[in-house]
Formats: C-alpha cells, sequence, structure tokens
C-alpha cells in the first residue's frame, strides 16, 4: 500500500470502525484516533518529502502510483504530490484533526455526524494526492454531497435553505468543470494517440487554443464557484452561517481551497495559453471578490456572516493571485490558500466556543468578554490579528507575497487592480477591529457572562494547534516557501513562457 | 432448421417453458401446495437467468428474421436481471389476501411480455420486432389494471392499452412507408437499399414517434404519470425499467444497423427531443407528492440522458448506453424496493409521510438514499460513473452544448431527489412510519440493487464487457 492511498484508506477505516461501535461514547475517541493518526501520517509524509527532494530528487510528482481503471477511456487511479499538494493535505489534516475536537460536544445523530464529517475530509484527501483527472473529479463531487446532510441536520438557523443552495451552486460548479475536463480529454492528444485523464501527460501536450478558448472558462469558473468567485460566491455567506462549527472550519478553511486549487492545477497549468488571453475578465471579478467581500464584512452583525464574507474576500485573493501567473504571486496564492485556511478554521472554532457559552452570534449582544474568558479572547485577537496581516502572524507573509507578486506584472491594467485590492487590507482590518473592541474589549455587559467557563482540554487542543500552526508559518516560514516554491517552478515555467519579463 | 439452429433462442425457449411451467403448477396443484407457486417461479425465473449468461454462439433463424449475437445476448441478460429483482419485490404484494388467487396470472404475464421483449431485441426483420414489441406491451396493459376494483388502476390499464394501440399503429404505419421505399422489411436489407428519400424520413419519424411512446419521450410521455400512478406498485417499476430498458435497446440497434444513412437525421431529432425530456421530466418532477409519480418523471428524465448515448452513434455511445441501463435498473429497482417495502408495510406513498423516515427505518432511509444518489449521478455510486460515460460518448463526437444542459439538468434533479432526502433525515415526522421488518425476498432484492449499486461503478470489468459487445454506426 503506498503512503498516499493510505490518506483515503484511514478515513475509511475510521468510518467502518464508527459504523460497528455499539457505544456512542467511544465515536468521538475513534474519530480523533483516526484523524490523529492521519495527522501524523501528514507530517511523515511531509518528512519524507523534503528529504526526497533533499537527496535530488527532482520529478515533477513524487510518490507516484498508477493503475489503469477503465481501459478503453484510458482512466487510471493515479496519484502523486508535489510540494504544494503536499503543503495542502498538511494543512487539511490540521484542520480535520481541530474540527473532531470542536465537534467534541455533539449530541444529535453523533456517529452519523462523525462518518459524514471524515467522509467529507477523505473526498478532500483523494482530491488533492489525484493526479488523474478522473480520479480527482470523483473525489471532488465526494465532497460535497456530505456537506447537506451535515448542514441540513446539525446546522442552526435556515439550515434546510442554506444546505440546499450551497449544494445545488456547488453542484453547478461541477458541473462547468465536468464539461470542462471532458473538452480537456478530447484535445489531450492532437497526434492520435489514446486520449489521457492524467495532468501531467496533458500539461506537455498544447491544447488547441479555440478549444482552451470554450474550456478555460468553464473549468475556471467551475472551480471558482468553490473558491467564491464573484458573482458565484452567494452561497458562502448563508453556508457557512447555518453550518456547525466544525464543517465550517472544514469547509471555509479547506473546501474552499479546493477550488483554487483546482483553479491553478487544471485550468491554468493546463490551459495557460488561454488563461493569459482571457485572465483579465476574471481578475475583474476576482478583484470584486476580494473587495466586495471585504466591504460586506463590515456590515454583518453575526460574527459568522462576518466570517463567511471574510473568507469571500481571502478566497478570492488565492484566486487573484493566480491569474497573475508570475512566480511570486502564485507562491503566494499557496501560501494564502494554507494561511488562510488555518485562520479561518481557528475563527470558527473560537465562534462556535464563544456560541456555545453566550448563545448567541450577534455581535452587539456581547461585550466585554475579556475580562470572563481570557483564554478564548486571546486567541481571538491572535486569530483577527493573523487575518488583517500582522507580521508575526501568516497572513503578512502571505498577503505580502501575493502584493509583490501582482504588481511584478509588467501590464499597467494589472498593477492598478493590484492597487485597488490592496485596499482590501485597509476594510479587513476595520471590520476585524471592530469586532474585538465590541466583542471583547470593556466592561462586560450581562451579568450571566460571570459564570463562564474558559476554554475546556478539548477546545484548547484544538485552538493551540492552530494557532501554532499560523505562527509558526509567520515567523518561520522559509521551510514552507521553499518547499512550494521547488514545485511551483515546473507549473511557472509552463505558465510563463508566454509572458517572460 | 436442426435442432442446434433451434436451440440458439436458448432464453426465449426458457422462458416459454417457465410460463408454461407455472400454469401447469396453477392447475394441477391443489389448494395447500398452491403457496408454493411464489417461490417455485422466482427459483425457475432464478435459474433462467444464471442460465442465460452461459456463453451461446452467434447465429440466425428464419432466414435471418431471428439474429443471435453477443450484444444481444447482453442485452437480454441485464433484462433479466431487472425482471428477476421486479419478481422478488412482488413477493409481499402477491401474498395479500387480495392477490393470492392472481398469483401464477401475474409471473404469466410478466414471463409473456419478457418473451416478446426478448423476440423484439433479436429481431432481424421488422415483422420479428413488431410481434415482439405487442407481445411485450399487451400483458402489461392487463397487468396495469390488476387491482380491478380500484379506480386508478382500471383507468391505468385503459390508458396504457389505448395509447399504446395508437402508438402502435403509427409505427407500423411508419415501418410500411419503409417497405413500400425498399421492398424489404430486413434490417440488413433496408439499410443497403435506403436512400434518403422523404417518404423514408417520414417513416422513420413515425416509427421514432411509435419507439419515443414506450420510452416516454417527451412529447410522447403523457400517459406515463397517470399509468404509473394508477398500477400497482411492481407493475410500475416493472415498467420503467425493464419496459423502457428493452425499447431503448431494440431502438439502438435499429438506429446503428438500419437507419445510419440517416444519421443527421435522427441526431437532430435525438438532440431536440433529449433536451426537452430531461428538461420537461425534471422540472414536472420538483412539484410531484405522490412517490409514484415522483419515480415516473424522474424516469422521464433518465431517459432523456440516455438519449446522449444515442447521439454520437459511437461505440462508447451504446456501450454506455448498455451500462446505464444496468446501472439504472439497480438504481430505480432499488429506490422502488423501498417504496414497495414501505408501501407494503403501511399504504403511504406520499413523501409527507416518508418524514423522520431516518429514525425508525435507518437501513430504508439509507437504502432509498444511495438508490437516489445513483439516479443523480452523485459518486461514488455507479450512477456517477453511468452518466460520465454517456456524457463523455456525447462529447466524443463534439456535442459538447447537449452535455452541457445535460449536466445543468443532473443539478436540478438532484434538488427533488434531496427532497426526499430531506424529508428522511432532516424533517421531523408527526407521524412517522413505525420501524417495521420486511420478509426476505424484499430485503434480497434491495441488497441486491445496493451491491450493484456500489460495485457496478468501480468494478471496470463489468464496463470493458460491455464496451466490446458494443458497435457504433
Amino acid at each position: 500500500m503506498d503512503i498516499l492511498t493510505l490518506f483515503v484508506v484511514i478515513p475509511v477505516l475510521t468510518i467502518t470502525a464508527i459504523i460497528f461501535l455499539k457505544d456512542t461514547r467511544q465515536v468521538r475517541l475513534i474519530s480523533a484516533i483516526g484523524m490523529g493518526i492521519q495527522l501524523l501520517l501528514a507530517a511523515v509524509l511531509i518528512f519524507l518529502y523534503l528529504s526526497a527532494r533533499h537527496s535530488g530528487n527532482t520529478d515533477e510528482m513524487l510518490f507516484v502510483k498508477d493503475y489503469l481503471w477503465f481501459k478503453s477511456l484510458n482512466i487510471h487511479y493515479a496519484v502523486g504530490v508535489d510540494g504544494i499538494s503536499v503543503a495542502m493535505i498538511g494543512l487539511t489534516s490540521l484542520v480535520v484533526f481541530a474540527g473532531v475536537f470542536a465537534s467534541w460536544e455533539v449530541d444529535i445523530l453523533r456517529k452519523e455526524f462523525f462518518i459524514s464529517l471524515i467522509l467529507l475530509a477523505s473526498g478532500v484527501f483523494g482530491f488533492f494526492i489525484s493526479i488523474d483527472l478522473f480520479t480527482m473529479f470523483l473525489f471532488y463531487e465526494l465532497a460535497v454531497i456530505p456537506m447537506y446532510l451535515l448542514i441540513g441536520i446539525w446546522g442552526s438557523g435556515p439550515k434546510e435553505y442554506s444546505a440546499m443552495k450551497l449544494t445545488l451552486m456547488l453542484m453547478g460548479g461541477s458541473a462547468l468543470i465536468l464539461v470542462g475536463l471532458l473538452g480537456i480529454y478530447f484535445n489531450s492528444s492532437p497526434d492520435g494517440s489514446q486520449y489521457t485523464f492524467n495532468m501531467l501527460e496533458i500539461s506537455k501536450v498544447l491544447i488547441p487554443l479555440p478549444a482552451q478558448r470554450v474550456f478555460f472558462p468553464l473549468t475556471f469558473v467551475g472551480f471558482g464557484v468553490l473558491g467564491a468567485l464573484y458573482p458565484f460566491h452567494t452561497w458562502s455567506p448563508d453556508g457557512h452561517a447555518s453550518a456547525p462549527t466544525a464543517v465550517s472550519m472544514l469547509h471555509a478553511g479547506v473546501l474552499m481551497k479546493l477550488g483554487g486549487y483546482g483553479a491553478f492545477r487544471v485550468a491554468i497549468f493546463l490551459m495557460p495559453e488561454a488563461a493569459h488571453e482571457l485572465s483579465w475578465i476574471f481578475i475583474i471579478l476576482t478583484s470584486i471578490s476580494v473587495v466586495y467581500g471585504a466591504f460586506g464584512a463590515i456590515a454583518q452583525k453575526d460574527l459568522k456572516y462576518i466570517n463567511a464574507y471574510s473568507s469571500v474576500s481571502h478566497c478570492g485573493l488565492v484566486l487573484f493571485a493566480v491569474l497573475m501567473m508570475n512566480k511570486t504571486a502564485m507562491n503566494g496564492a499557496i501560501i494564502q490558500m494554507i494561511s488562510h485556511g488555518l485562520m479561518t478554521a481557528l475563527f470558527f472554532a473560537l465562534i462556535g466556543m464563544l456560541y456555545g457559552r453566550t448563545h448567541t452570534r450577534m455581535i452587539n449582544q456581547m461585550g466585554g468578554l475579556m475580562k470572563v474568558i481570557p483564554f478564548l479572547s486571546v486567541a481571538y485577537v491572535i486569530a483577527g490579528l493573523a487575518s488583517l496581516g500582522l507580521p508575526g502572524l501568516s497572513g503578512f507573509v502571505a498577503e505580502m507575497t501575493i502584493f509583490v507578486g501582482a504588481f511584478q506584472h509588467p501590464e499597467l491594467f494589472y498593477r492598478i487592480v493590484t492597487i485597488v485590492a490592496v485596499s482590501s487590507i485597509v476594510i479587513t482590518a476595520v471590520y476585524i477591529l471592530r469586532v474585538v473592541a465590541i466583542l471583547l474589549l470593556g466592561p462586560t455587559t450581562n451579568e450571566h457572562y460571570e459564570h463562564f467557563t474558559d476554554a475546556k482540554w478539548f477546545e484548547r487542543v484544538s485552538v493551540i494547534t492552530l494557532i501554532g500552526s499560523v505562527a509558526a508559518i509567520g515567523l518561520a516560514p522559509l521551510w514552507l516557501l521553499t518547499m512550494i516554491g521547488n514545485s511551483m517552478q515546473p507549473i511557472v515555467e509552463r505558465v510563463i513562457a508566454l509572458n517572460p519579463f | 432448421m436442426s435442432l442446434e439452429t433451434f436451440l440458439l433462442m436458448r432464453h426465449e425457449l426458457l422462458l416459454i417453458a417457465a410460463a408454461l411451467l407455472v400454469l401447469m403448477a396453477e392447475i394441477f396443484w391443489n389448494q395447500d401446495k398452491r403457496r408454493y407457486i411464489s417461490l417455485f417461479s422466482i427459483v425457475i425465473f432464478g435459474v433462467i437467468t444464471i442460465a442465460g449468461f452461459l456463453p451461446s454462439p452467434a447465429g440466425q433463424l428464419f432466414g435471418g428474421m431471428y439474429v443471435t449475437n453477443g450484444t444481444r445476448l447482453l442485452m437480454k441478460n441485464i433484462l433479466n436481471i431487472g425482471a428477476l429483482i421486479v419478481f422478488l419485490q412482488s413477493v409481499t404484494w402477491l401474498n395479500k389476501d387480495e392477490n393470492s388467487e392472481k398469483i401464477s396470472e401475474y409471473f404469466i404475464l410478466l414471463v409473456s411480455t419478457l418473451i416478446g421483449m426478448n423476440f423484439m431485441i433479436s429481431a432481424g426483420h421488422f415483422l420479428m420486432f413488431y410481434i415482439g414489441i405487442e407481445l411485450a406491451t399487451i400483458p402489461i396493459a392487463a397487468l396495469a389494471a390488476f387491482e380491478r376494483y380500484k379506480n386508478n388502476s382500471a383507468e391505468a390499464g385503459i390508458k396504457l392499452i389505448l395509447s399504446s394501440a395508437l402508438s402502435s399503429g403509427i409505427l407500423l404505419y411508419g415501418l410500411s412507408m419503409i417497405y413500400g421505399t425498399t421492398g424489404t422489411f430486413y434490417f440488413q436489407g433496408i439499410a443497403e437499399l435506403f436512400k434518403n428519400t422523404n417518404l423514408q424520413i417520414l417513416g422513420f419519424i413515425f416509427f421514432f414517434a411509435g419507439m419515443a411512446f414506450k420510452i416516454s419521450i417527451v412529447p410522447f410521455h403523457l400517459w406515463t404519470a397517470d399509468v404509473y400512478e394508477g398500477s400497482p406498485i411492481n407493475i410500475t417499476s416493472y415498467l420503467s425499467v425493464v419496459s423502457k430498458g428493452a425499447a431503448i435497446f431494440i431502438l439502438i440497434i435499429i438506429l446503428f444497423t438500419v437507419f445510419p444513412v440517416i444519421m443527421a437525421t435522427w441526431q437532430k431529432t435525438i438532440y431536440v427531443t433529449s433536451i426537452l425530456t430531461m428538461t420537461i421530466g425534471n422540472l414536472f418532477a420538483i412539484r410531484q407528492q405522490n412517490l409514484k409519480r415522483f419515480l415516473a418523471f424522474s424516469s422521464i428524465s433518465q431517459a432523456g440522458y440516455i438519449l446522449l448515448g444515442f447521439i454520437g452513434g459511437n461505440q462508447l455511445g451504446m456501450a454506455s448506453v448498455i451500462y446505464y441501463i444496468l446501472v439504472y435498473i439497480f438504481s430505480n429497482l432499488g429506490a422502488f424496493g423501498v417504496v414497495i417495502a414501505i408501501s407494503n408495510a403501511t399504504g403511504k406513498e406520499n413523501m409527507d409521510d416518508y418524514n423522520g423516515l431516518y429514525h425508525t427505518n435507518p437501513k430504508l432511509s439509507l437504502a432509498l438514499t444511495l438508490a437516489l444518489f445513483s439516479l443523480a449521478g452523485i459518486p461514488p455510486v455507479a450512477g456517477f460513473f453511468g452518466k460520465f460515460f454517456l456524457f463523455t460518448a456525447a462529447a466524443q463526437q463534439g456535442f459538447y452544448f447537449l452535455v452541457l444542459i445535460a449536466v445543468l439538468n443532473t443539478i436540478i434533479s438532484l434538488y427533488y431527489y434531496l427532497l426526499v432526502v430531506k424529508a428522511m433525515f432532516i424533517n421531523k415526522g408527526d407521524t412517522p412510519i413505525l420501524k417495521f421488518s420486511s420478509d426476505f425476498p424484499t430485503r434480497f432484492a434491495l441488497g441486491l440493487c445496493m451491491a450493484g449499486i456500489v460495485a457496478t461503478g468501480f468494478a471496470s470489468i463489468i464496463f470493458e464487457v460491455i464496451k466490446d459487445w458494443s458497435y457504433g454506426v
């Protein structure tokens, strides 16, 4: 069994173990153990990857395993990772692990909750390890359906509406991706040999330009729906707000990154010529996402909605950066994916913990929490500072890399758009600091607050894991940057060949 | 004609033998042995299904009117599987008091339709085809009116027989025009002599209209909802899966072997009808509350997706159609299996009655969810693979816009399938259906369907075998 398939096998084994458990109290323990093993495996993978690269292995993808699945259509079960995938797998395992602990107190249908959560996680892991487009798409769609159940059964507020809207819109994105994939597949061998779904082989082929002009928008918008591309982001505020804590963490933290990752790995990597031609359209849309998302967050009064719009803004920044198509910006996009993933998971976890105590998410009903629950409040401040890009935390590293890289683009239009996008930093500061002020500082507004207990042990595990990672990336980004940068090199070469400066 | 060639009709002969055996049992067994007629029939049919998979040589009979080769045998075997599952699911309903006198009639009539379908699929001559299609249709009308003391059932029977008769007549009229212009009814002969004259195209249109009735393609679908709703639920499941499947099989064979000359014409026809079928089927399904009507409209839209496999005229197209029918048999009969179980236990068929089903009957809810996801095309179940291959077949010939419309329709269909999932898992029921357990045949049939749904996708061997036996225009 190769190490990569283990990432899908371990969740499946965990789910099987949960199904056969009689005692629901052990469900959480089994889930924690399972996802803990997964986290360890991710750490092992990072270590193995770095040592393989260190010893001089310069293949594009490592740990590759390829099994022929459908002979007549040349569909393979093909897995492989490079630095970017490894980083994303690390992110996912961290967020899932933290998510299991954040859901410790789920009461209703506990078994089913953890089964759906881990099924979702397995879809995400499968997506990151696949290099065959069919397998990648299979895992991508697998990740959508548990969302419906998770939000519809365990959510709050207008959960049925949000769940249905989210599921249908994300499936809409998948629909566009499917058409795009078929277009790529049937154009993958201009010399008449067998068609292929393998990403690496397709990247060596020039897909005819007229086909690219049709399929690039389809694929990019398809992945963009999940990556919060304006105007397809509307599922996000309601979806995140109605979802239970762990689901929001996983969704904003990881699933939205599927969109960003797919956009650059499939759309831009395989069809760079069309990407160059059409990037101006999508740059406009993504910069609207960035700025509009931030403005939208200012207007919100519900904590989860603020965070949801903030996610729209930050994920829009990821797509913005990959469209700039130069090395620095694309590196920045990956760091932003990881940084924002951790940050937003932290945010949603904290909001869940606050809600569990105050039973409200409206900011004007809370106040002065710093005095009564200092651990959680400090964690919230740290998360907020990371989000607005304070140096020392990962948000700064990501945003700085992105904006420096974006401004390097030689054309004036792109530089102007970069300046517009940079303004989002200020707007982000507005809504973050405002919330911190109202929520945490000042006198306590409600005497019930005096009785609050600070973070329990499982909440501390969750929070400390995430803050630790955010700080690690912020203080010592070199290890991450090196891992990503080397893997980004072949992609950038393919993309830059058309736009040298 | 020697014994060997006569035995080429192995499937049909076995089915005729089965029907006669059940008839003998009905006549000669006395009252206490009568209880075993269901079991007896199912065992015989199970043996026939398994025997059907034994390899058989290709050949022709009756001067080329009857043709058998690997492709047609594959199609017949798939239909046998569907019919076996329908039989298993019917046992509980047949054991009820009002039906206990008519058990053998049920089996004999269903087997007769299956004989008709087998002859239809093995046709090499339009008269054999017509005999088959008539034999496949008329007993079902009697079966649709099985519960003759319920108004709905009698109405369903009448609607089915009258509309079948009309569409058969139109089909025959079209065939007669083609005969008039070519002078032959043999498939091969017509294919060679076809000249694309106006009269021939008119004949083709009438022929297609007659077949479109059987497959419930818009705008020939109006009988579907009422007949499906009025018939006893087992007949509904048989109609939606086996009857439709047989018609689709023979249509693709005829389009690819007899009418390749006018491929441009039938491609345009299928393009328009498939868009109409998918869209109208999906839009009308959204509003349905009665689960039988719901599944009726859902099966109309499924036929629309299957037409995407036709449009390319390629080998992948036929392979994906045959594969999808197999997957569709498992998925649709899985969904019907749950609805049948609930209907037998409680008589309830409305979506509102399913509120909160998960809390009382979790396994049934899960089975229905899996079946609905397969119908919607969600991984990792087989329906995803089936739909993907259909779309690939259409995309191979460049019909990307059609594929886009099809995938957008998949989203609409996901909405109404999720409505059922929502009812079972999320909604709170005031009077939820209480926990009940079904008897062995129902559970076995459901288990078979679930195994089929899960395994058919991942086991690539099934698709590869089907593709080997398919051919293009």
